[in-house]
């Protein structure tokens, strides 16, 4: 119900319409001269119009506008380029100075170790011409007391004896035969106290 | 056809018995144009390095026109750009403004196209005229004709520039005034099937909106394009 009422409501409004604006239409309405003359004049009119403005007023500003761009895009380019030049040129330049001053490191560490060595072969060199000195020295000094020691001992022996005889017995003994005793002793037992 | 009808808005105005009164058609013209100058007044006034949208729609069509010039009549046709662009701007806007429902067609009548085109036609005429003289008429002798043939291709080539007006107005009228009627007799079918049968012809309507609409920007290039080609054989005598 509702659905027809509003169809017939259509219809209704397009039988208007079509009578409001149809009526009249017979033929093509291009082709009737009535207003041809007024659109001649309004064209003119509006489009010269348009044409002047346009032409005067506003193009002229686009292709400024254009223009500008074009030029401040070119000097920001151009500015770009310049500066990536000098960021390179700089990053050269840093990198020579970190390996100059890498080498120059190097350099005072060889340097220095070379000193250190150096001086530590001088000094263990006089060091061990020291000891060498010394332990030849000692050596000597063995030697000749090895060489004069088994004497020294007989000396000691016979007097000690001859003494310890004395307080003993209370007699003085001829040194000659206690010596005598004192070698052969000492010839028999000369492995026992040295071991060569 | 009552959307092609031409009616009086307001008083009716006469010079010498010659009636200039203000019409729909009128009317349209001068929307055309004043939302032509709104538009492109806008989009040129701020002086952004980064366009907003309606600088960048002004600055697309600036050269967008001016790209199409230089492509069909080189670097000689730069004095008339105000003109094409305007031309082009005031055939589109008048193209598109038709598409709005109960909004008047400029340019599917035949006597605005035609004076465009009539303009235009005498326009090029005299500037070749201008910058070749007389030297212009070679314009008719094609070179490399056999001489047999010659009074034949004359004629044919002057048929043929005379009837460049006709073509190149009728051709926008048409189009026009075609794709028009078709939508509305698709619309009247829609109407006389009803709701059981009117689907169809409603979706046609609906598709043919579109192919309008690229008709519209279509035909507005054609009309400029074919001028650029009209000036560059004026500009640059090639035969």
């Amino acid at each position: 119900m509702r659905k027809r009422l509003v169809l017939y409501l259509l219809l209704s409004v397009f039988a208007f319409l079509s009578n409001v604006y149809g009526a009249e239409s017979e033929g093509m309405p291009q082709l009737n001269p009535e207003f041809w003359v007024s659109q001649i004049f309004w064209l003119i009119l509006s489009f010269g119009f348009l044409f002047v403005i346009l032409s005067k007023f506003i193009l002229p500003k686009i292709s400024n506008n254009l223009e500008l761009r074009k030029s401040q895009i070119l000097e920001n380019v151009e500015t770009a380029e310049k500066q990536k030049i000098e960021s390179e040129n700089k990053i050269k330049e840093y990198e020579t100075l970190i390996n100059n001053s890498k080498n120059e490191a190097r350099n005072y560490f060889n340097e220095a170790r070379k000193k250190i060595i150096q001086d530590i072969d001088k000094k263990r060199e006089k060091i061990e011409e020291e000891i060498n000195l010394e332990i030849q020295n000692a050596e000597k000094e063995i030697v000749e007391l090895k060489k004069s020691s088994p004497e020294k001992i007989n000396k000691i022996a016979t007097e000690t004896s001859a003494q310890l005889i004395k307080q003993l017995i209370g007699e003085e003994i001829n040194n000659s035969s206690i010596s005598a005793i004192v070698e052969d002793l000492s010839k028999k037992n000369k492995g026992k106290y040295y071991g060569n | 056809m009552h959307q092609f009808n031409v009616y009086r808005i307001g008083p009716e105005i006469k010079i010498d018995q010659i009636d200039i009164s203000f019409t729909n058609a009128s009317l349209f013209m001068v929307i055309s144009s004043l939302i032509i100058l709104i538009v492109f007044n806008l989009g040129s006034v701020k002086k952004n390095i980064i366009p907003n949208k309606i600088q960048l729609l002004a600055e697309l069509s600036y050269s967008f026109i001016s790209k199409m010039i230089s492509d069909t009549a080189g670097s000689k046709g730069k004095p008339y750009f105000g003109f094409i662009f305007s031309l082009f701007m005031f055939v589109l806007f008048c193209n598109m403004l038709g598409m709005l429902p109960y909004a008047f067609t400029v340019t599917s009548h035949i006597i605005v196209t035609f004076v465009l085109a009539a303009f235009i036609f005498i326009g090029v005429t005299v500037i070749g005229f201008i910058k070749h003289g007389l030297g212009y008429l070679k314009l008719f002798v094609p070179s490399g004709v056999p001489i047999v043939l010659l009074p034949l291709i004359v004629v044919i080539e002057v048929i043929s520039y005379l009837s460049r007006p006709i073509s190149l107005s009728v051709r926008l009228f048409a189009n026009m005034m075609a794709g028009h009627t078709m939508m509305k007799v698709f619309g009247g079918f829609v109407i006389s099937l009803g709701l059981v049968g009117g689907w169809l012809p409603l979706g046609f309507s609906v598709a043919l909106t579109g192919l309008e609409i690229l008709v519209a920007f279509l035909q507005a290039y054609v009309f400029a394009i074919l001028t650029c080609i009209y000036l560059n054989d004026a500009l640059n005598l090639h035969h």
